[in-house]
């Protein structure tokens, strides 16, 4: 009796969840579907998608996340595998540091580079575009740190690092080769989740590009947003598909690596 | 100067010193074991010779050359582990290949070396095998593989076959003297086994909380024990405090009696030789050829072995019977 109702709640639990995040999905889905009076279509998609201004900026944004993906990794692997090598005492500061992105609010991090890297600044990083997008990507990367280094971190911890890199050095193998060879491959599931996770958190971002004035997807969102009616349902079911897709990449990579075992 | 000459190094963790002055010289050729209890640092000092901890105080020498501040990378040692430290995303050839991959070598040479050595420890059919696919006892071949394909000077093993059971531990060990017999390789054996020890070493350095305790050739580390330490640790040597030794013997001695159990022979009764003394059996074990005794004699008891030949052999609890124990075969340890 009481295995029953316990179970009766978990469903009612379960559809009201679902309900809550599927019912707007759908209602949005239906709606970018309505834009021509008469018969439901994918006109709303076909406008999105052939408007050139959509293909700009999501190309744009696309690039922006592959370099913040790449700049990250190169970042955060050779970090977290020197400091569980050496450093071990440094992890909790350095995992309290890469949590700060998700503390500070977007908006406070922009400013203070807008501040420190203006054109009258030293540095002067937003008077070219292109270096405005180099600062661009440094604030992704730091937006994803959180995810990188989490994942990162936690696919070394299931390597026996010490083992493997003190082998590989009596093998006659320098850093640089560990880390290619050796840490790289041995955590390549964890940095692809890191990876599309970034991507997922970098392509609608959109505080940090609209401050720095950069033609991204997440200001076009905005901007369509604002000033459509069908088509800014088309662009929330085509970003939640892309983010989802990054989701679901994820969990085939993550199954992959499980598949083959890290220890040896 | 010996091949490794490893001149005074002691090691010290924080306030705890492990490693205290320790001389070990090792000539070439030689296989050598590190034989001691869970902790007395035999590991530390490989970790020294390998390059992967740097001494405190003292000294290694390879072939006259100073390394004690070379990093690992140039120090040409092998080391296998006790846990392999294979690399999983590696199949058992580029496992093996590593290190001639990271020294560039031709791809054909690579494929040679690698081919040869899997047939040393016949691993030959299994290239194309993953780690995880493979049996403990295989993963420490391909371990040993990767290790002996480089042509290190030394050969540096950490207890490489205490995770395998018994068959495959044996089997393994005579695998690896052989080896290294027949590639004349210098090598460095760590094991809290004596039995491993006595059966695969040259030479044996006994090593107890952080120091040398004993070295020598097998025979004498297991014959002749220096300190009442090395006589427990190499086996089942009955050590008489100075009291019991006078009270059986009617000696004067410092420290320990060590008599082995072998050595202490039973004699027919109504025998009255000079230097013979009574005794009555308390108990016995079989231990397969062996049968061990445990005689109680004027307070003292004693372990005393004999040869189990046939059933009429075995001498029942209460058989009183005469030992004599050689002057020679008493040994007085620290
Ligand atoms: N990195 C380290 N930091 C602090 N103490 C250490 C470190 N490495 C080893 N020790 C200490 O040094 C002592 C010797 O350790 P070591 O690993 O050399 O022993 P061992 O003889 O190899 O033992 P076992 O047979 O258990 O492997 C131990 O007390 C250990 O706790
Ligand atoms: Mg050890």
């Amino acid at each position: 009796m009481k295995r029953t109702t316990s179970r009766i709640g978990a469903w009612v639990a379960i559809i009201v969840g679902s309900a809550y995040f599927l019912l707007p999905l759908a209602a949005t889905f239906l709606f970018s579907l309505k834009m021509r009076r008469d018969a439901l279509s994918f006109d709303a998609y076909k406008v999105v998608l052939t408007d050139p201004q959509f293909q700009a900026t999501f190309s744009y944004s696309t690039l922006m996340a592959v370099l913040t993906i790449v700049t990250g990794i190169l970042l955060v692997v050779p970090t977290a595998y020197w400091i569980q090598l050496k450093l071990p005492r440094l992890r909790g500061l350095v995992e309290f540091i890469t949590l700060l992105p998700l503390v500070i609010p977007a908006i406070v991090i922009v400013f203070g580079y807008l501040k420190m890297y203006n054109s009258s600044a030293l540095l002067p990083l937003t008077a070219h575009e292109r270096s405005t997008d180099l600062l661009l990507v440094a604030s992704y990367v730091t937006l994803s740190l959180p995810y990188l280094y989490r994942s990162i971190d936690t696919g070394l911890r299931a390597v026996d690092v010490r083992g493997l890199t003190e082998a590989a050095q009596s093998l006659g193998a320098g850093w640089g080769e560990i880390l290619l060879r050796v840490i790289f491959p041995n955590v390549k599931s964890a940095i692809l989740s890191g990876a599309f996770l970034t991507f997922a958190v970098v392509i609608g971002e959109f505080t940090m590009a609209s401050l720095l004035n950069r033609p991204a997807f997440g200001p076009y969102l905005q901007l369509i947003g604002a000033n459509r009616a069908y088509e800014p349902s088309a662009l929330a079911i085509i970003a939640f598909l892309v983010t989802w897709a990054s989701m679901g990449l994820i969990q085939v990579f993550a199954h992959n690596g499980r598949a083959k075992p890290k220890t040896a | 100067m010996a091949f490794l000459d490893i001149k005074q190094i002691s090691k010290r963790f924080g306030t705890h010193t492990v490693v205290h002055d320790i001389d070990i010289s090792i000539e070439r050729g030689e296989f050598v074991t590190f034989l001691g209890p869970s902790g007395c640092g035999k590991t530390t000092v490989l970790r020294m010779i390998a390059g992967f901890e740097a001494p405190t105080t003292g000294a290694i020498h390879v072939g006259g050359h100073d390394i004690t501040q070379q990093s690992p990378q140039k120090r040409g040692i092998g080391i296998v582990f006790q846990n392999y430290a294979l690399f999983p995303n590696l199949n058992v050839e580029q496992n093996i290949g590593f290190g001639l991959k990271v020294r560039k070598l031709p791809r054909h040479d690579i494929a040679a070396k690698v081919a040869e050595v899997m047939k040393l420890v016949e691993l030959t059919g299994k290239e194309a095998h993953y780690p995880h696919e493979l049996s403990g006892g295989q993963r420490q071949r391909v371990a040993l593989a990767r290790a002996l394909v480089v042509e290190p000077k030394i050969l540096l093993l950490d207890e490489p076959l205490s995770a395998l059971d018994a068959r495959i531990r044996k089997n393994l060990r005579e695998q690896i003297r052989d080896i290294q017999r027949r590639l004349q390789l210098t090598t460095v054996f760590v094991t809290h086994d004596q039995e491993e020890a006595l059966t695969l070493s040259d030479r044996i350095y006994v090593m107890n909380q952080g120091r040398v305790e004993q070295h020598g050739s097998a025979e004498e580390i297991y014959t002749r024990p220096e300190t009442e330490f090395v006589a427990r640790f190499m086996g089942n040597y009955n050590l008489l405090k100075a009291a019991e030794a006078h009270q059986l013997l009617g000696m004067h001695i410092d420290g320990h009696m060590a008599i082995r159990p072998e050595s202490i022979h039973v004699l027919a009764t109504g025998s009255h030789e000079l230097g013979t003394f009574e005794g009555v059996i308390r108990r016995h074990q079989l231990l397969g050829g062996v049968i061990r005794y445990q005689v109680e004699s004027r307070g003292v008891q004693l372990l005393v072995d004999r040869l189990n030949r046939n059933a009429a052999d075995l001498m029942p609890v209460g058989t009183s019977v005469r030992l004599q124990i050689h002057g020679d075969d008493m040994r007085v340890v620290r």
